[in-house]
């Protein structure tokens, strides 16, 4: 396998492949990218809702805590196949990468829903208890103590979340969608050894995530420390 | 929408999408068996074995968890057979799925060992205890009680993420949806089926693991 | 007619019952104070006032007017005449001193913003704290952030002050500055509820304490009869227990 790794390298890192392979890079980043940031507001907007309190809101906070459940319960090829095809059952003409958007984002949302939930939980009760007896509405309280506050604590994770996913981005290449695992089976099929090819989309990929997680880390390190200043 | 839900189509393949949910714990079960194996060894070769063999199960351990394990299966299933080494499909997944759960399993347990606090073992031994005793009556509920709620976590996780063997042919839960797909066309019912199944499923896995977490090992567990 | 009328309250978290048919009056300008040992219930008499825990029997009157904690209307009049001051982790971590001030008065109250700060620098000036208007609250040591509470709920112009333990969770060095500054408060006339383990500062300002137990209001007086000559047996075990130290 090697040999032929080797043989084939210099056609297969050719100038058109090279920017085939970059594109689908581009393709599996924005993926997740975009559904992550496009979830993660809903996702806000979902955790919010669930933390809201009196009778009138019930069925809001009934209907967010079902989706939450649903969605985080599900597998992503599930999810993205239902997507699929209630877009074509609907007659939505839409191109498969914002499909696959969509999928991204059910998910996101439910998962980021519950990063912002720990959150929100984290902020002490006081404050929470003090802007109340302030008259503070819910949605000030939020605005002006909660979520300056909070963000801190729900950054790290969202963005663990958004690196995390860009795993599991891989499985849109089973509705066509153009990234990197597509790209391998396009590749693949073209004839290049599947060792060669396979193995250069885990490097890229390897190339995508690792300094994210990196870029993480630090800062994780460094919203832990201006969090823990303490008196 | 030219399109009306039949429910009634999809409904008498119940039985079948349920054994495939059976055959998804199956299959994830015995990933996380070997999986663990995996885990222990290297965990414990990180934990205590020279610098080189640390470094080189950082590297599978860093490799395994920045890639997609449905790149790694198509690797073990398409690449290998160039080296002689052909594969079916149901074993090219349970191998992918094993390596990389040994690879996320590693870490788990290796927090699982550090949590271990020397105080602990030296209180033991001021109480008289010898090795053996230290290690049955301390350490080993201690570690149990600290790495049953992340291993039951990555169990439910493995049980999803076995979904994507259907792209491989195998007649687990998805698999088995794609082809009640294939027979009826009545996509939306089938998966929505599926995804239903799959809710139970970790519902029901999560459930009983937290139970047998809380009582056998006094772990603090959620429902996840 | 008192200012503050309490009658029969009762209230539970779930099943929990935390506050069994406790009845207090609190005049205008005094000060009552609240004694008793942990899970007493005072804490959660104070929060059930400002409307933070729902009763679930009796009532609470303010001039008179009964409250209805089940309309939020009346839950936010109440709380406009209210003001409290927890323990700890009071101070919104992400404004400053002044802004902590100054946030309820203009952005709930709507109050002009200029008239808003010249009041706040004035009462953060009182409590002694005129140099420290943009220190945030983790550069505040313990006894500053509860004084910025105190100027804060002040701020609000409450008719009555809650006062919730707000020396308990000081470095005991600390706690002089923020008992003065409630001193003064007290020379002001300010209708106090205070909760409080400082027997001492206790017996100093209050017209009359109430010894609680086990959710139970088991005796109200002047501090000289609470501390001195209490008249039931559990107040009496509880104020030698306390004295010993």
């Amino acid at each position: 396998m090697l040999a032929r790794m080797i043989e084939e390298a210099p056609a297969f890192f050719g100038y058109y492949n090279l920017i085939f392979l970059f594109q689908a890079l581009l393709g599996t980043f924005l993926l997740s990218a975009v559904g992550c940031v496009v979830g993660g507001l809903a996702g806000f907007g979902l955790a919010v809702v669930r933390r809201t309190e009196g009778p009138r809101l019930l069925p809001a906070r009934l209907i967010a805590l079902l989706f939450i459940e649903a969605f985080r319960r599900i597998p992503f090829l599930v999810t993205l196949m239902l997507t699929f095809f209630v877009f074509q059952f609907a007659d939505i003409d839409l191109p498969l990468f914002w499909v696959a958007v969509v999928s991204v984002c059910l998910i996101a949302s439910a998962f980021i829903a519950e990063i912002v939930r720990s959150g929100l939980d984290s902020v002490h009760r006081n404050q929470w208890d003090t802007a109340a007896a302030m008259n503070m509405g819910y949605l000030m309280m939020l605005r002006l103590v909660i979520v300056p506050q909070a963000w801190k604590v729900i950054l790290p994770p969202a963005f663990s979340f958004f690196i995390l996913f860009i795993k599991d981005t891989a499985l849109a290449s089973q509705i066509g969608v153009m990234e990197l695992t597509y790209a391998g089976k396009v590749l693949n099929n073209k004839g290049f050894s599947a060792g060669l090819v396979f193995g250069s989309i885990l490097l890229l990929y390897f190339a995508l995530s690792y300094p994210l997680t990196r870029l993480g880390a630090w800062m994780e390190a460094r919203l832990a420390s201006s969090r823990d200043r303490k008196t | 929408m030219s399109y009306t839900l039949q429910f009634g189509q999809v409904w008498p393949y119940l039985p079948y999408l349920a054994q495939g949910a059976l055959v998804s714990l199956w299959l994830a079960f015995l990933a996380f068996l070997g999986g663990m194996v995996i885990g222990l060894l290297g965990a414990m070769g990180k934990t205590f074995g020279p610098p080189w063999l640390q470094r080189l199960i950082q590297g599978y351990v860093v490799f395994l968890t920045n890639t997609p394990q449905l790149v790694q299966i198509y690797f073990l299933y398409f690449a290998l057979p160039d080296s002689g080494v052909l594969l079916s499909s149901y074993q090219a997944v349970l191998i992918g799925m094993t390596l990389n759960a040994g690879a996320y399993l590693t870490e788990i347990q290796r927090a699982g060992f550090l949590s271990v606090h020397r105080e602990e073992l030296e209180a033991a031994e001021t109480l008289g205890m010898s090795r053996l005793q230290s290690v049955r009556y301390v350490i080993l509920p201690h570690i149990m009680r600290v790495l049953f709620p992340p291993l039951s976590n990555q169990y439910i996780l493995m049980t999803l993420g076995s979904s994507m063997a259907a792209l491989f042919g195998v007649e687990e839960l998805t698999g088995r949806a794609f082809n009640v797909n294939a027979e009826t066309f009545r996509s939306i019912e089938v998966f929505s089926l599926a995804a239903g199944l799959y809710i139970l499923l970790t519902l029901i896995a999560s459930t009983v693991l937290a139970l047998i977490g809380r009582h056998l090992f006094r772990a603090r567990m959620r429902i996840v | 007619m008192h200012h503050l009328e309490i009658e029969r309250l009762s209230a539970a978290y779930g099943k929990q019952p935390v506050l069994q048919d406790v009845s207090l009056g609190v005049d205008k300008g005094e000060i009552v104070s609240l004694i008793g040992p942990s899970g007493s219930g005072k804490s959660t008499l104070l929060r059930v006032l400002v409307g933070l825990l729902p009763p679930s029997a009796g009532a609470v009157k303010l001039d008179g007017q009964s409250i209805d904690y089940k309309s939020r209307p009346h839950v936010k009049a109440a709380r406009d005449r209210f003001a409290i001051v927890f323990q700890q982790y009071n101070l919104f971590q992400n404004m400053t001193a002044l802004g902590n001030v100054t946030v309820a008065p203009i952005k709930v109250k709507g109050r002009p913003t200029r008239e808003v700060e010249a009041e706040a620098r004035a009462l953060l000036a009182k409590v002694g704290l005129a140099e420290k208007l943009n220190a945030y609250p983790d550069q505040l040591s313990g006894g500053q952030q509860q004084r910025v509470a105190i100027a804060r709920a002040l701020a609000l112009r409450p008719e009555i002050l809650l006062l919730d333990e707000v020396t308990s969770a000081l470095d005991p060095e600390l706690v002089g500055e923020v008992l003065d500054a409630i001193r003064l408060l007290a020379a002001d006339g300010m209708t106090m509820f205070i909760v409080s383990h400082e027997m001492g500062f206790v017996r100093e300002v209050s017209a009359r304490v109430a010894f609680m137990a086990d959710g139970r209001v088991v005796e109200v007086g002047p501090p000289r009869q609470i501390f001195d000559r209490p008249e039931e047996a559990r107040t009496r075990e509880f104020v030698s227990r306390i004295l010993r130290h």
